[in-house]
């Protein structure tokens, strides 16, 4: 693999030459508590940049993604230097990922730890699934986010396209400006202080400079829980 | 007339009682399914798998030997029965040694206990089974020699640990029972521990979504194939799992996307819980989704590299050899598998009455009140299923289908089953004969193929 270790000993990894699956490979060979950095060049939109780690490693791509950058990440923090396509984070589950623009649809996907930040915005389904992940979006999300969220937060400091939180289950919502709709069951709750607490931390590692008290929290009604023929026309 | 009239026998005689009759279209289970509808307001939900009548395996039948074909001594000239899943892509492709695999059922449908069960008797014959919508246990692990992790919409329990602990990886696009439909565990089965796998709180109904979460369509699936094959540096099988539906494509797009292995699973595929409007009138017979499906591997010339795994009704070596003799490469059964386990049997007619059924009936998996203790969540009932017999039973009963496959294949003069062809196979109904694309029984009759 063409890999070179620059000062101080980042080690980068070039696309342009390195097959992907070079990349990965190594990057599941590095052991549990390596704490290295490593540098990927040329990503060129490439898909499934980075999925798999299972390391406290920095990684730095430098450039565009295609679809799961970051998939199912497991300690590492994972930055990209661009735009990030379908499925950013899928399946995340410890580690942060940042995307300093714009992810595509389903970013954060069941992802069920760890910290995803978005720093542009994100398309349709943002959170689908999540269960235990936490989102922060420093831009908007698009329709449908936080479809059948479980658990985790989903912060969004821009606005919430239709249907939001449908089919919620336990995830916090907090959205600091409009929302186009809620989804089935999700509803406005009354944002307490243990709330507040967890929203401002949020934010702070986010580095998203914004108050909690500039938010409103959604969350699920609990209505749909169990079968009930009253609630039939929910469904 | 009068009852009393009736009564004292005077008076003209009695005109004679017109016969019960039973009506065809609303008979007694219609006028009972109405009058349910109406008390409870909700469609019914039941385990199993369809239970209306349809062209399947029995309407077919074997030709055997004859003066042009010679068969093979029954117990000394081999026919071997192995089979290798997988080799398209992965390094580390399944040797079976039988082409008989169990299905994809979760825990949470099932208890860990039986899920072990299917582990052990699995193992005992060299075969795979496979996880389900609920996540990998570490008593389906410890006890399945091969283990395929299913990838499902709700990805419960999706973690990268067990998709590396996995013996082979199967995206689930769709399922015979219900293709287009989700899954559905209702709320009396979440116990902790299914609550705590699934991050979700106990005792709540969770209705699986029917569409993946992060991607949509062929194209994306590729993309989605070439990530799991990153995670897992290449070295796990893929398979992709499609209910009966339009199998000439959905099989074409598999293979397209990458797959390794296709999974058709027809109409009387079972499932744990699922409408029964769904169960009955979505899909097509496992028996008509067969030919398709090879015909596309064929045009794209994959049969046999990438393997086809049917399921749907399989029961018997006779269903073994039948799907195989029309290109199957392999099966794999769920329903008669949780019969050989224990389910329905005979013994536990008493407790079966006090949930108002009965052997032979019993299909509402979904309750989690199994006297058998094998569909369900509950401590007590689950105690009552020994693990070590229940994986004796598959075993045994794996061994005696694997044994009339062989059976079946030596008659016809075959060394190995996949030497079985459509050629050795007749139908009993035009029917039947249109949808394997065989001769009607004593003619040369293909519907649909020949004049």
């Amino acid at each position: 693999m063409a890999m070179v270790e620059s000062a101080p000993a980042v080690i980068e990894v070039d696309l342009a030459v390195t097959p992907l699956r070079e990349l990965n490979a190594a990057l599941h060979r590095v052991s549990g508590d390596d704490r290295g950095s490593w540098r990927v060049l040329n990503p060129r939109g490439a898909h499934a940049v980075a999925v798999g780690v299972d390391a406290p490693l920095e990684i730095d791509v430098e450039g565009h993604v295609g679809y799961y950058c970051a998939g199912m990440n497991k300690q590492a923090t994972v930055r990209v230097h661009g735009n990030a396509g379908v499925g950013l984070a899928e399946n995340m589950m410890s580690g942060t990922v940042v995307v300093e623009g714009n992810a595509s649809q389903s970013a954060g996907a069941t992802g069920r730890g760890g910290l995803l930040v978005v720093r542009g915005s994100a398309a349709a389904r943002c959170g689908i699934s999540m269960k235990g992940v936490d989102i922060v979006v420093h831009g908007s999300v698009g329709h449908m986010s936080a479809f059948m969220a479980q658990k985790g937060c989903l912060v969004v400091c821009g606005d919430a396209g239709e249907a939001l939180g449908d089919s919620i289950y336990e995830s916090h919502l907090y959205v600091r400006g409009s929302v186009a709709g809620l989804g089935a069951d999700c509803i406005e709750k009354e944002m307490g202080e243990h709330h507040v607490a967890e929203l401002s931390d949020l934010l702070e590692r986010a580095e998203a400079g914004f108050e909690a008290s500039e938010f409103r929290r959604y969350g699920s009604a609990r209505t749909l829980y169990n079968f009930d023929v009253d609630n039939a026309g929910a469904y | 007339m009068t009852a009393d009239a009736h009564r004292s026998g005077a008076g003209p005689p009695a005109p004679s009682r017109t016969a019960l009759r039973e009506g065809a279209i609303f008979d007694r289970r219609v006028i009972a399914e109405i009058q349910r509808a109406a008390n409870e307001g909700i469609y019914d939900i039941r385990g199993f798998g369809a239970k209306r009548p349809v062209p399947h395996f029995d309407d077919l039948l074997f030709l055997g030997a004859s003066v042009s074909r010679y068969p093979l001594e029954g117990y000394r000239e081999r026919c071997d029965s192995d089979v290798v899943l997988g080799a398209r892509n992965a390094e580390k492709p399944l040797h079976l040694k039988i082409p008989i695999t169990i299905a994809g059922m979760s825990f949470g449908a099932l208890s860990a206990p039986a899920k072990e069960a299917l582990g052990r008797g699995a193992s005992a014959v060299g075969t795979c089974t496979t996880t389900g919508d609920g996540g990998m246990t570490p008593e389906e692990r410890g006890h399945s020699q091969l283990l395929v992790y299913q990838l499902l919409p709700s990805r419960y329990g999706m973690n990268p640990d067990d998709l590396r602990k996995a013996d082979a990886i199967e995206i689930v696009v769709g399922q015979g029972a219900k293709p287009g439909g989700g899954g559905m565990l209702l709320g009396q089965k979440i116990s902790d521990r299914v609550a705590e796998m699934r991050d979700l709180p106990k005792g709540i109904d969770q209705r699986s979504a029917c569409r993946h979460p992060d991607w949509t369509g062929p194209d994306d699936m590729e993309i989605k194939i070439g990530e799991l094959r990153e995670i897992t540096d290449w070295q796990k099988p893929i398979f992709v799992k499609i209910g009966g539906s339009r199998p000439y494509y959905d099989t074409a797009l598999a293979v397209k996307a990458g797959a390794d292995v296709v999974v058709l699973d027809g109409m009387q595929g079972g499932t744990a819980a699922t409408q029964e409007v769904f169960i009955e009138h979505v899909g097509i017979p496992t028996l008509s989704a067969i030919p398709p499906a090879v015909e596309s591997l064929k045009e794209l010339g994959m049969h046999r590299k990438v393997q086809l795994v049917v399921s749907g009704g399989i029961r018997s070596g006779a269903d073994v050899a039948k799907a195989l003799a029309l290109g199957a490469d392999a099966v794999s059964i769920g329903v008669a598998a949780l019969i050989a386990l224990g389910d329905n049997a005979p013994e536990l007619a008493d407790e079966y009455a006090q949930i108002g059924s009965a052997p032979g009936f019993y299909d509402d998996w979904h309750e989690g009140r199994d006297p058998a203790g094998i569909s369900t969540q509950d401590d007590e009932l689950a105690a009552r299923f020994d693990p070590a017999l229940g994986g004796r039973r598959l075993a045994n009963f794996l061994r005696t289908m694997t044994l009339e496959t062989q059976t079946l294949a030596r008659a016809c003069g075959k060394s190995h089953v996949h030497n079985l062809e459509p050629e050795d196979l007749v139908a009993l109904t035009i029917e039947a004969a249109a949808m394997a694309r065989v001769p009607l029984a004593g003619t040369s009759w293909v519907p649909g193929l020949s004049d």
